[in-house]
């Protein structure tokens, strides 16, 4: 494990009032931004006409912005930030920079969930598949990484301990186990689920629904609002277990918590968007460099900088390739690794990974 | 005649209440787009999936993506007035709000057999409000067809084919039972060399060698993808099939090959002549 760097030097860092400030205006110019772009008209000029009461929509535009737009920027919205917070979750847990949440099997789990989903929900009986309908994939894709993250904690607790090196190992075991149930499921697809699969591998807010965003907000919601609860025990942990006990921290229950956050926000983002990769190791690290690395900031702050990235990236997919869209995995990998490289290699000296 | 009277009704009812045929229209699916040409609407398609290349005159329409993760406002962006669409377009999330834009959306069976595809022309055509179109090339693609099987009947000693549709790192991925492939193969009076297996599947060395096929035929195609002579002859399996030491190995467009559309006659025909040359 290697622990996360505390300067050295005191660097002159800004302040984290100034930051919060700064990127809630970033969300909101994104979010209008995005709200006004697409491949069907409706500027952002025509929407603050509309929403000033000056003019009123056509029907399409009506149609556009609150079957279409809205529903992607608050799915966008959510998953960005689902996925920034459980990756910070998981890095302060593991006190490694390079966490992510797949370390606690959310996103084998979830893959596999969603493989079987696509593979065999034909084989359901009629019935049950009626009740979840298009809802299938993303509930069978929550149950998965519900289900390894459950017998992740299982195998790495002894004696009341939850052990953080065998969890890591027990992790990397279950992801080849869930890796190799895919493949098996993945040889018995036909062409159309594979390309289904395949799809849903790359990730996507296409699909976005008031209907889903439902389905995974009573998920999702808590993890934001409640993960700065965590924020001082992870803080703690920083300094090593015992240390953090002898603080006052019940490590136990940190760390139980921390993964349940993890498992709920990270399960149910994956679930309605698919893999999208990236998100939740990027956004806590660029904000470690601006505003070091105390969780009480940390965290709100990765849930308005993932959303915000996330809808910026799916600004993209929609308008790069219209009247097509590109899968939004795509996008954030190859807008998130070469800034990601470039800040690696500028801060080497100072960062110290 | 109840049952025809029914039948009627529902066809009056499944078509839209318009006064006129829809002038603004999308067509997904290779085949679908095909079928939309060959009846005589292409100056009114607007926009096309990106499996429908053929026409190469269809190529120049706007691109709305694979047909099974369409945008929702990438078609909107379109207006289109009339969606024709292959079976299987998605994800229904897309598909809700296109119905809640109320524009009609017509989704041919998924069958894609000889029948399955008279079916889709017929349900085209009428869409489109050309039914004497469909009825006439439903008949000439019907007659071609059956062409065809009394052809491949004629065959005495018909040819083994195995279907290549990819040699990703040495792997064969063959065309096995219930494929496109397989149907084709029969229609051109070949039998499948690829039997044990259902659809597109990765195949052993030993069931490579089991299939022998007298002729390897593969997809016409370019770039990553394309399988030259040199690979399959470097293959450990295949090159001991009798296809490759005959040299018999035969490319096909792909979308003609296996598209299952208006060409099929056509793609039934000359892939006869390629494995029977000479006997017309």
């Amino acid at each position: 494990m290697v622990a996360l760097p505390l300067p050295l030097r005191a660097r002159s860092r800004p302040q984290p009032r100034a930051v919060t400030l700064t990127l809630v205006a970033l969300l909101l110019a994104v979010s209008l931004l995005s709200l006004g772009t697409g491949a069907a008209g409706l500027s952002p000029t025509r929407l603050i006409a509309a929403f000033t009461g000056g003019e009123a929509l056509t029907r399409a535009e009506t149609l556009i912005l609150y079957d279409i737009r809205l529903p992607r920027l608050a799915m966008g919205l959510m998953v960005g930030a689902a996925l920034a917070v459980a990756g910070a979750l998981m890095q302060g847990l593991f006190r490694n920079p390079l966490a992510d949440p797949g370390i606690v099997g959310v996103g084998a789990g979830a893959g596999l969930g969603a493989v079987s989903a696509i593979v065999l929900g034909g084989l359901l009986p009629p019935a049950l598949a009626a009740l979840t309908g298009a809802h299938l994939i993303p509930f069978a894709a929550f149950l998965g990484g519900w289900i390894a993250t459950l017998i992740l904690t299982r195998v790495a607790a002894s004696g009341g301990q939850t052990a953080i090196a065998t969890l890591l190992l027990a992790g990397i075991a279950l992801g080849a186990i869930a890796g190799a149930a895919t493949g098996i499921l993945t040889f018995l697809a036909d062409d159309q689920q594979l390309r289904d699969l395949t799809f849903w591998s790359m990730g996507s807010l296409a699909g976005a629904s008031w209907a889903k965003i439902a389905t995974a907000l009573p998920l999702i919601l808590p993890v934001l609002l409640l993960s700065p609860l965590l924020a001082r025990a992870l803080n703690a942990l920083a300094l090593g277990e015992p240390q953090a006990a002898h603080l006052g921290i019940h490590v136990e229950r940190t760390k139980r918590l921390t993964i349940l956050a993890t498992a709920a926000a990270a399960g149910a983002a994956t679930a309605i968007a698919g893999g999208i990769g990236f998100v939740g190791i990027v956004v806590p690290h660029l904000l470690r460099l601006a505003t070091g690395p105390d969780h009480r900031a940390l965290l709100p702050h990765a849930a308005l900088l993932g959303g915000t990235l996330l809808i910026g990236a799916d600004m993209i997919a929609r308008t790069l390739t219209a009247p097509a869209e590109l899968p939004i995995g795509i996008v954030t990998a190859t807008l998130g690794a070469p800034v990601f490289l470039w800040i690696l290699l500028r801060r080497r000296g100072l960062a110290g990974i | 005649m109840t049952f025809r009277l029914s039948l009627t009704l529902a066809l009056a009812l499944a078509t839209p209440a318009f006064a006129d045929p829809a002038q603004r229209v999308l067509t997904l699916g290779g085949s679908v787009t095909e079928i939309a040409v060959a009846l005589g609407a292409q100056d009114r398609l607007i926009g096309r999936d990106s499996t429908s290349t053929f026409p190469p005159s269809v190529i120049a329409l706007p691109d709305v993506g694979y047909f099974r993760a369409l945008s929702p406002e990438g078609v909107l962006a379109l207006n289109p007035d009339l969606i024709l669409s292959e079976s299987g377009a998605g994800p229904q999330e897309a598909l809700d709000v296109l119905n809640a834009a109320g524009i009609p959306f017509t989704m041919s069976g998924p069958d894609t057999s000889p029948d399955g595809l008279i079916a889709k022309i017929t349900t085209i055509a009428n869409a489109l409000d050309l039914p004497d179109e469909g009825k006439a090339l439903a008949a000439d693609v019907a007659q071609g067809l059956q062409q065809a099987r009394a052809r491949a009947a004629t065959v005495e000693s018909p040819k083994r084919v195995l279907f290549i549709l990819s040699l990703q790192g040495g792997r064969v991925m063959a065309g096995g039972e219930g494929s496109s492939a397989e149907s084709i193969i029969e229609l051109a009076g070949g039998i499948n060399a690829g039997m044990g297996f259902d659809g597109y599947k990765q195949i052993t060395d030993e069931a490579v060698l089991t299939a022998a096929p007298d002729v390897i035929l593969m997809m016409d195609r370019e770039g990553d993808l394309a399988i030259n002579n040199d690979m399959v002859l470097a293959h450990p399996a295949l090159s001991q099939t009798p296809a490759a030491k005959t040299g018999a190995i035969l490319r096909m467009d792909g979308l003609l090959l296996l598209g299952f559309g208006p060409r099929t006659p056509q793609a039934a025909a000359d892939l006869h002549a390629l494995l029977y040359p000479g006997q017309g």
